[in-house]
This record gives structure tokens, C-alpha cells and sequence, in this order.
């Protein structure tokens, strides 16, 4: 999902960092009340950290024959709140790109928006959507992680539509194609996502059930389901 | 673990792999050559630009590019490496803390 570093013009890299600022100020200020009325879940936090470090340096194979990565997002956005997760995605977005030549300086802002603002948001109305439907919470994860991962691709596709209109088709038919692209290539990628973000959170369940209690979003999934 | 940890497990491997049977290879945009199989995707919607907007030119580079795709894979490994270290070290600790409480448990009830 990384627009490559020049290829959204001026305006639109502007607005989108303009768009993306108060959302990583918000988070960043999420944080440090979270880890101030809670330090023990330092060490929580640091897990969804990595794990949105790990996965989103895998690019893995997919049906269309290209290769995209998961976010790896959706995990810490149901532990710690949508808002905590965009300094994370801030950072490894940052980190690609100033090392990695992937994604690039004038489009972190935008990049940022699909990766660390929609995916994480999304992630967590699902968790809430599906728990209150009452699915259990192995189901309510999977389906957060999975739709957040894939929401962000079609952000990204979004994005670069409304910067590249179709000569004939318009925003629209430029939207089916970028979302030809990175969408159907990430079909099976988010599904892998939504699996492994289970297995965490099954982890973590097991052997941090006390911290868990204390994270909202959990307890209202145990809730549900006693 | 649990069967149902396996299957899970069993399935995130099977969609990684399944690919490479099932895949066909990328299709070709007007006037360019069909991207290689298994690259970017990032770089098809770069190719897809040029396919939509010809005349659009990148006006900024980037400021840091590794020397060769050695380099890449090396940044991207070191990458994933940080992100497991730490969700190793919390395993580690996570499963160590469990033990640690099962043997006070059973200390203590040998104790009365």
C-alpha cells in the first residue's frame, strides 16, 4: 500500500499529512495517558508494536500473482484503542521510508492515513460491530484484522485514483484499477492477517489474562459472551 | 497447542503457498511488458500511473536508497527480526511466568 515517494502531486501529499497531523497527535497523547494509568501494559503495547513491525515487512505471495504485505495493525488497535496504533504506523512507515526507499517522505502523510488512521479505525468498529452482534470473540478479531488489513488497500487505491482520474472513465474507473491492484492481491494476504492476529490475541489471552481485563475492548467481548 | 492453534496454523501456510500453483501471471498494462510474477504491488500501481497519468514526472526522490536489492532485503530482514525479537521475549517471559506460577501453586499446596 506505500504510494511511492513523488507520485502524489504537492497538493494532495499536503492534504493528506495536513489530514493525517491530528490524528498522530491525538494517539501519541492516547499513549502516554494509557501507559500512565496502566504501565504494566507497557509490554503489551511493545507486542502490537512488533507485530505491526514484523508483519509489514513480509511481502507475501498472492493470487494475482504479485506480492503485497500485511499491516499487521489491527492487533494493537483492539488492545490499545485506533488512536495508539497511528505513532506506531507512523514510525514503521517512517522507518521504510528513509531506509528502505519504500513509500517515501511526501507521501507518509497519505500513507499514514491508509495504514495508521483507516486500517486501525476500521479494525476496531468491526470489533465492536461483530461483538455486539454477538460473535465470539475469536470470530470478532478475525473479522477486525482481516476487513482492517483490506481497508487499508482500498484507501491506498482511493488515494491514488483521486490524484490519477481516468482520461475517460474519471476517479471511478481509475478507482477499479488501482483497486484491481492492490485489492485482490490483498484478499488472501488479510485473510493470513486475521488468522495470525488470532493466534495472538489466544496468546495473549493464556498468559496475560489480567492485563487483558483491563483493556476495554476485551472485557466487553467477555462480557458478551458470559 | 491446541488442534485448533494447528489448523490455523496449517491454513496461514497453505494461502502463502497456494500462489505459487494457482497464480497466473499479472496482466500487462497497454504498451508496457507483463510485470515479472511475484513482484510489487506497489510497483504495478506505479506502472499503472504511467499507464493513467504518462505526462505525470515524480517530483521528489528518495532521499536514501539501499545500494542493491541485497541491501533491501537486508533492511527489510532486520526489520522483521526487531518485530520478532520483541514478540519472542514476551512469549519467553509470558511462558516462563506461567511455570513460574504452577510450581508456587504446587509448592504451596505441598506445604499444608
Amino acid at each position: 500500500m506505500h504510494i511511492m515517494e513523488g507520485f502524489l502531486p504537492p497538493v494532495h501529499a499536503l492534504g493528506w499529512a495536513a489530514a493525517s497531523l491530528p490524528f498522530l497527535a491525538f494517539g501519541l497523547r492516547r499513549i502516554g495517558h494509557t501507559l500512565q494509568a496502566h504501565p504494566e501494559q507497557r509490554m503489551l503495547l511493545g507486542v502490537a508494536a512488533a507485530f505491526a513491525f514484523l508483519l509489514s515487512a513480509l511481502k507475501l505471495p498472492s493470487v494475482t500473482g504479485s506480492c503485497s504485505h500485511p499491516t499487521g495493525i489491527g492487533l494493537g488497535a483492539l488492545l490499545f484503542g485506533p488512536a495508539a496504533m497511528v505513532p506506531v504506523g507512523f514510525v514503521v512507515l517512517l522507518f521504510q521510508a528513509l531506509l528502505l526507499a519504500h513509500g517515501g517522505l511526501t507521501t507518509l502523510g497519505a500513507n499514514v492515513f491508509s495504514m495508521a488512521v483507516v486500517g486501525p479505525f476500521v479494525a476496531y468498529g468491526v470489533f465492536c460491530a461483530a461483538a455486539s452482534l454477538g460473535c465470539s470473540r475469536s470470530l470478532a478479531v478475525f473479522l477486525a484484522a482481516c476487513l482492517g488489513d483490506l481497508a487499508t488497500y482500498v484507501t491506498t487505491s482511493a488515494q491514488l485514483a483521486w490524484a490519477f482520474p481516468d482520461a475517460v472513465g474519471g476517479v471511478s474507473a481509475s478507482f477499479l484499477k488501482f483497486v484491481g491492484i492492490f485489492g485482490l492481491t490483498q484478499v488472501p494476504i488479510a485473510i493470513s492477517e486475521g488468522l495470525l492476529t488470532v493466534l495472538v490475541v489466544n496468546a495473549m489471552a493464556r498468559f496475560n489474562a489480567h492485563e487483558l481485563r483491563a483493556l476495554p475492548v476485551m472485557a466487553m467481548a467477555q462480557r458478551k459472551r458470559a | 497447542m491446541k488442534l485448533r492453534t494447528w489448523i490455523i496454523w496449517l491454513a496461514i501456510v497453505v494461502l502463502t503457498v497456494a500462489p505459487f500453483w494457482i497464480a497466473s501471471g499479472p496482466p500487462a498494462e497497454p504498451g508496457h511488458e507483463a510485470p515479472a510474477m511475484f513482484g510489487g504491488a506497489d510497483e504495478r500501481a506505479q506502472q499503472a500511473i504511467g499507464v493513467v497519468a504518462p505526462e505525470y514526472t515524480p517530483w521528489f526522490a528518495p532521499v536514501f536508497e539501499p545500494a542493491s536489492g541485497e541491501i533491501a532485503s537486508l533492511l527489510f530482514a532486520l526489520q522483521a527480526a526487531i518485530g520478532a525479537g520483541v514478540i519472542g521475549f514476551w512469549l519467553g517471559a509470558a511462558v516462563t511466568r506461567e511455570r513460574a506460577h504452577k510450581n508456587a501453586a504446587v509448592d504451596s499446596t505441598n506445604a499444608d
